[in-house]
């Protein structure tokens, strides 16, 4: 190019059918057409996907000025002056040839077919097809359907072998455990003997099969598509905030679909976003508000258990509980699995009507909301920038953020984007990462800063220094908040470029924050001080965080406790305290939709609708995307939204939230929050898959010198806690396609540990501290640190949580052979 | 069975008079062994090139108008300069996946001149400027493959691969790589999917060619063994003198393997463009015409995928541009030979049936339309045909391959030759082959299939 050429890109010219229109430059044929209103039936391409070129239904005629050819508008770039015919008899042909070959060996048994009515071989047969078979031989068979993993399966004689499924598992979730076997007609799709498609993204699959051969197990013979009706949504299952659509029949949801938000989840889900609704089509959600009751159901005081009672019966057992303690002895546990809306109706009942702080809607594994509020935020765009550099710390995408992992994977598989780890052990981004530097927890900050001076990992170094976002989490549940937040800290006083993306634990946990859902924050990321608009009052001082509430509790300072959709005994990361704690409270009210183990024990228990299906509302993801959640079913019994009981408990207590519908609360929270000042619901709903992108933050992130340093750790191996994907979390025990997926516990140490401690990988050992002890499998792992033994959070095996505690820097252990 | 046991199961060579430029060795009893072929003038050709500027090689190659053997004949010193300058590392990868139905020339030249390979090899990585080679032999060839795996080892122990060859600075490795048996990874994109290590399918081209984007996506050459063989002659002597031999556009001599109802068949080098179809079949020297005294009914001109020939196209010349012309190729030069005992039918079966297996299953005309192809020409052939099937027959075989198919012209029915190559709606050429027997036996001899369509008995499979 010389300097006098335009440096405008133009567009590339091209003739569909007789028309002129402008293709992007780069562009394939087929979505060029698409764009300008061409639809090329396909089956194999997928927008997401690398072209192949292999189902041959995309095949239109083509002239680049050689003359006219069959060409397959998939793997077409656009170039100026094409000419492409896709109505021509030549194109008819070769479209209802292929069609009749896709035909030939497809069982043509759709009215059993889940697929039938939405299938785009069934759609593209009524609309090119010829009508009639010639093919008079039997066709092929194969035993149907086999289960391909524990909630997909595979019917072989349905499979047109797209190769979607396939290039699904290898390019996109980077788990290649179904390919192609056999050739010719007898060609098939399959996993290896004994190696299951165990990925945690099998679901997508079963999304982008065009035809009912991937069918998955909670959705099959459920409904058919034409009794299916859909609604725009999110998923609440992790903060990411992945963007689908909820489809129900007769008033049960039956099945998630992804929709492809360019800037969040490409259309792709994680198996836990994508199937544990089952758990709110349970049978044992709470229906009807529970009160202390005896073994007849009859309500009393000195009951043993809990029974049904009346909206007015248990709302006046609460209020009556909460009338005239002091706001300090009042502590409101979690929050995070509600919608905006009724994290803001809870944070006006604690802060303005109880006048409380201690609310904390993180549980003990959480970061300090001004340092999340107060860090400059990035988006998953930025994140995941064609050439960028990206450092993780402190959280497994792949186990915790799935739709975010998928992202990550892209960027650096297919973007050039430079992945930095640093973590104590190994990751689901170790295999794509550049660089993967392993620390010990307690020398997380050290790590990181020698990295930023020049000192460390070289090659990490280098990569580090220019620009970078920071992907970041809690790190692991066995050291102090201060251990990670020191290292972020360090990162931004470093790098006043550097953007930052919080992968917290719980779906709308920055929804929470973002509405006051935690000590000392108000509504719209600001700090106590002020008295919100519209608040009768706001507290003074800070309040306390899940576990100083539960210290405080375990020593008589807490009354009552509210928990919000919570369960800190199972998910509070020091088992001990958390038990200690709730044993000394006098009362406690619990608003959820299935009871858990520390919600069989509240005095009064309120039945929450489900705020992903059972409730309008909205979503704020990791980035601060603001994004819509439909009612798409009526809730069970007299389960009400969230924000509704607040509202209720309010008037109870003889107060009033200035609310009654979501109308109201929003224009409440319109003027109590300058951040939401000028957004309605609607507004929301309307923005579409990408919705509506918050940003602006009156919080400063605290500087170094204002978090606690760590100080050394005793003897024996830093305790390194990881999360997994399936654990023994409320939505996946009572998620029957998901609830055997959890792996158990096991202690992963690095081979030279392994060796000086004579034990041998596969030994059952014995993890002990002052604390406590659990037993659990060995296992040898090249990717833990030196001096660390790691082991998975909340399995059904093994409880970790007995060996924690939140005091300290770091838990150690030693490590014994069991035997 | 001991590979020292071995007995070929296909025709060998047969020797003929005149100048052999790639079979020359192939009467010594040890002509795989470095001690035999450094005895007659091994190596000479790659230290001849050595003392020339790779550029010279390339050029003396390019003027040689060194036609690719494998089938579709394109000419090799134009496919290396495809190679895109100053990008490394580029590949050498020599397809040695002979699968061709007929075809059986490479295997010879890799089992009996192991060594004449490898110099080809290495002159032309000299040529192109690369240090790694690969040789990707079919996997049934066992002896070929431990032949070639010998040679190895005896050419690196003389220093003739490797580091700084004979001291010149020029480096290159070759390596074996067996496959794992599927006519497909004979197509080169396939193959080289099959090297990396993948499931053997091929990769649509356009956009990329592997002289652009092959192997590990670096720029890649496939040539075919017998076009690297020429290469120590060429380099030996000359363009000049190599241009001696054959036509004008067909220079050099080329292998034949001839199968059949011939009384002698067998692997043949003769000049190509010169000689013809009926020299080859009916010489006294060569394939002595055909057996028990029987007619010649048709011909395959140049392996399973080549549209059939019948006795008047016997003049044609063996070159590649007239066959092409007359509704067939020259191909892999793999002849098969039918007499007037033959059952068109059947053998259109036999064909097809070949192709319907040896499928990838990548692409759905393919993978679907030549078992289909199978199960109605199998119907017919089994007395179940019905009224329809022939045309049936041709439309499924128009939806792989659309338009008009090549095929020979029939003079005494007024029909046109159709020249070569076929359309496609396929990947690549697999399934528009399995088209080239349905529609040659059907034009020619539709009587065969109508009569058997009219004798079927259809009661026991009316639905």
């Amino acid at each position: 190019m010389t300097a006098t050429e335009p440096e405008v890109e133009t567009g590339v010219a091209i003739n569909v059918d007789g028309v002129d229109v402008i293709a992007n430059k780069g562009e394939l044929l087929i979505d060029a057409a698409e764009r300008h209103g061409v639809y090329i039936p396909r089956f194999c391409y997928h927008p997401r996907m690398k072209p192949v070129g292999m189902c041959r239904m995309c095949l239109v005629e083509v002239d680049t000025g050689r003359g006219p050819a069959l060409q397959p508008s998939c793997m077409l770039t656009v170039s100026d002056g094409m000419t492409v015919q896709t109505e021509s008899d030549v194109t008819k042909k070769a479209q209802d040839g292929v069609l009749e070959f896709l035909l030939i060996n497809h069982p043509l048994d759709c009215p059993v077919c889940d697929k039938g009515g939405e299938c785009p071989l069934q759609d593209q047969t009524m609309a090119f097809g010829s009508g009639e078979s010639r093919f008079v031989e039997e066709k092929r068979h194969f035993q149907k359907p086999i289960p391909i993993s524990d909630v997909v399966y595979l019917d072989r004689e349905r499979c047109i072998l797209c190769d979607r499924c396939t290039r699904f598992a290898k390019e996109v979730a980077g788990d290649p455990l179904i390919h192609f076997q056999a050739r010719g007609n007898e060609t098939e799709v399959n996993t290896f003997p004994d190696e299951p498609f165990s990925s945690y993204f099998s679901g997508n699959t079963v999304q982008i099969c065009p035809v009912g051969a991937l069918t998955a197990k909670p959705y099959r013979f459920k409904a058919r598509p034409w009794d299916l009706t859909e609604s725009p949504s999110t998923a609440t299952t992790d903060s990411v905030g992945a963007r689908i659509t909820v489809q129900s029949s007769r008033n049960q949801v039956l099945r998630y679909l992804g929709v492809d938000s360019d800037a969040v989840n490409w259309g792709w889900l994680s198996d836990k976003e994508r199937f544990s609704f089952e758990a709110l089509n349970s049978d044992v959600r709470v229906t009807s508000p529970l009160v202390r009751g005896d073994s007849l159901g009859t309500p009393s005081d000195e009951g043993d258990q809990l029974v049904a009672a009346s909206w007015p019966l248990a709302l006046r057992k609460a209020a009556e509980a909460l009338q005239g303690v002091a706001p300090e002895r009042i502590a409101v546990f979690g929050g995070a699995r509600m919608s905006n809306e009724s994290q803001y109706a809870w944070a006006k009942l604690a802060k303005s009507v109880l006048g409380t702080d201690n609310v904390d809607a993180q549980m003990g594994d959480g970061l300090s909301p001004d340092l999340v509020l107060g860090l400059p935020r990035a988006t998953i765009a930025d994140a995941c920038a064609p050439g960028g550099t990206v450092l993780v710390i402190g959280v497994d995408p792949k186990e915790t953020h799935g739709s975010l992992f998928l992202r990550l994977r892209h960027a650096a598989e297919n973007d050039n984007a430079t992945i930095v780890e640093v973590s104590p052990t190994g990751t689901g981004l170790t295999e794509y990462a550049a660089h993967s530097v392993r620390t010990k927890p307690e020398q997380l900050a050290e790590t990181v800063t020698a990295l930023l001076a020049g000192s460390g990992d070289a090659e990490a170094s280098a990569a580090l220094a220019g620009d970078f976002t920071v992907v970041y989490g809690p790190g692991t549940l066995s050291a102090d908040r201060s251990v990670i937040e020191n290292a972020i800290v360090s990162i931004a006083e470093a790098k006043p470029n550097a953007t930052f993306l919080p992968c917290l634990h719980r779906g709308n946990v920055m929804g929470a924050l973002d509405m006051g859902l935690a000590p000392g924050v108000l509504p719209g990321r600001k700090v106590l001080g002020t008295t919100p608009a519209g608040w009768d009052r706001a507290p003074s001082g800070r309040g306390m965080n899940t576990a100083a509430m539960l210290e405080r509790a375990a020593s008589g300072g807490i009354d009552v406790a509210i928990l919000l959709g919570c369960d800190p005994l199972t998910d509070f990361p020091d088992a001990a305290l958390a038990e200690q704690g709730f044993n000394k409270v006098e009362h406690l009210i619990a608003v959820d939709c299935l009871l858990n183990f520390t919600s069989t024990g509240a005095d009064v228990v309120f039945p929450a609708a489900s705020s992903a299906t059972e409730a309008d509302g909205t979503f704020t993801n990791i980035e601060g995307r603001l994004s819509s959640i439909s009612r798409k079913v009526t809730p069970p019994g007299t389960a009400r939204p969230d924000w509704m009981i607040a509202a209720e408990l309010a008037a109870a207590l003889g107060s009033d939230l200035g609310f009654i519908d979501l109308d109201e609360l929003w224009a409440d929270l319109n003027t109590a929050s300058s951040l939401h000042a000028d957004i309605s619901m609607a507004s929301v709903v309307d923005a579409g898959p990408d919705a509506v992108l918050l940003s602006g933050s009156s919080l400063t992130a605290p500087s170094s010198s204002e978090i606690a340093k760590s100080a050394g750790s005793d003897d024996g191996l830093s305790l390194v806690v990881t999360r997994k994907m399936y654990d023994e979390g409320t939505m996946l025990t009572f998620s029957p396609s998901l609830n055997a997926l959890s792996g158990g516990a096991s202690a992963s140490m690095n081979p030279v540990d392994i060796d000086s401690a004579n034990i041998s990988a596969g030994d059952e050992v014995t993890l002990s501290n002052d604390i406590g002890s659990i037993s659990l499998p060995l296992v040898a792992n090249d990717d833990v640190t030196p001096g660390c033994v790691a082991v998975e959070f909340n399995q059904p095996n093994a409880s970790v949580a007995q060996l924690l505690d939140v005091g300290r820097i770091v838990t150690t252990v030693r490590v014994e052979s069991a035997s | 069975m001991a590979i020292g046991d071995y007995v070929p199961h296909a025709p060998g060579y047969v020797e003929t008079p005149g100048t052999k430029i790639v079979t020359s060795r192939f009467t010594y009893e040890d002509s795989y062994t470095m001690e035999r072929y450094e005895a007659t003038g091994g190596y000479e050709g790659f230290k001849a090139a050595l003392k020339r500027t790779p550029a010279e090689v390339h050029g003396e190659t390019r003027d040689a108008t060194l036609l690719g053997r494998g089938g579709a004949g394109f000419p090799a010193g134009i496919k290396w300069g495809f190679v895109p300058e100053e990008v490394w590392p580029r590949y050498l990868v020599v397809n040695g996946d002979e699968s061709e139905p007929g075809t059986y020339k490479d295997r010879l030249l890799m089992e009996r001149d192991p060594h004449q390979l490898i110099e080809g090899c290495l002159i032309a990585c000299y040529a192109i400027g690369l240090q790694q080679c690969f040789l990707y032999v079919r996997g049934e060839m066992a002896i070929a493959q431990q032949r070639i795996a010998d040679a190895l080892n005896e050419a690196y122990a003389k220093g003739y691969i490797g580091q700084n060859i004979l001291g010149t600075g020029f480096s290159v490795d070759i390596v074996l790589h067996w496959g794992a048996g599927a006519y497909i990874v004979g197509e080169e994109t396939a193959l080289i999917e099959s090297l990396e290590g993948n499931r053997g399918m091929p990769r649509l081209k356009p956009p990329f060619f592997p002289a652009a984007i092959g192997l590990y996506g670096q720029p890649t050459i496939v040539n075919n063994v017998e076009t690297l063989a020429n290469l120590p002659w060429l380099m030996s002597n000359s363009a000049d003198e190599y241009k001696k031999f054959g036509s004008e556009t067909s220079p050099g001599t080329r292998m034949f393997a001839v199968s059949g109802h011939v009384k002698r068949p067998g692997v043949y080098e003769v000049e190509q463009g010169v000689t013809t179809y009926e020299d080859l079949l009916y010489g006294d020297d060569y394939c002595q015409g055909m057996r028990d005294g029987r007619t010649l009914k048709a011909f395959v001109p140049g392996g399973g995928s080549a549209p059939w020939l019948f006795p008047e196209q016997v003049s044609l010349p063996l070159e590649a541009r007239p066959v092409g012309a007359a509704g067939s190729m020259l191909g892999s030069g793999a002849i098969m030979v039918m007499d007037d005992s033959t059952d068109a039918v059947k053998a259109a079966l036999r064909l097809v049936r070949f192709y319907a297996r040896e499928s990838c299953g990548k692409c759905t005309p393919c993978r679907e339309g030549t078992s289909w192809e199978e199960k109605i020409l199998q119907r017919i052939n089994d007395g179940h045909g019905r009224p329809g099937d022939i045309e049936l027959l041709l439309d499924v075989a128009d939806n792989i391959s659309p338009g008009p198919y090549p095929v020979a012209s029939h003079e005494s029915e007024g029909l046109e030759a159709v020249p070569f190559p076929p359309k496609q709606t396929t990947i690549c050429p697999l399934g528009p082959s399995s088209v080239a027997p349905i529609t040659s036996a059907v034009r020619r001899f539709r009587d065969e299939f109508e009569a058997k369509i009219a004798a079927a008995n259809n009661a026991e499979v009316s639905p």
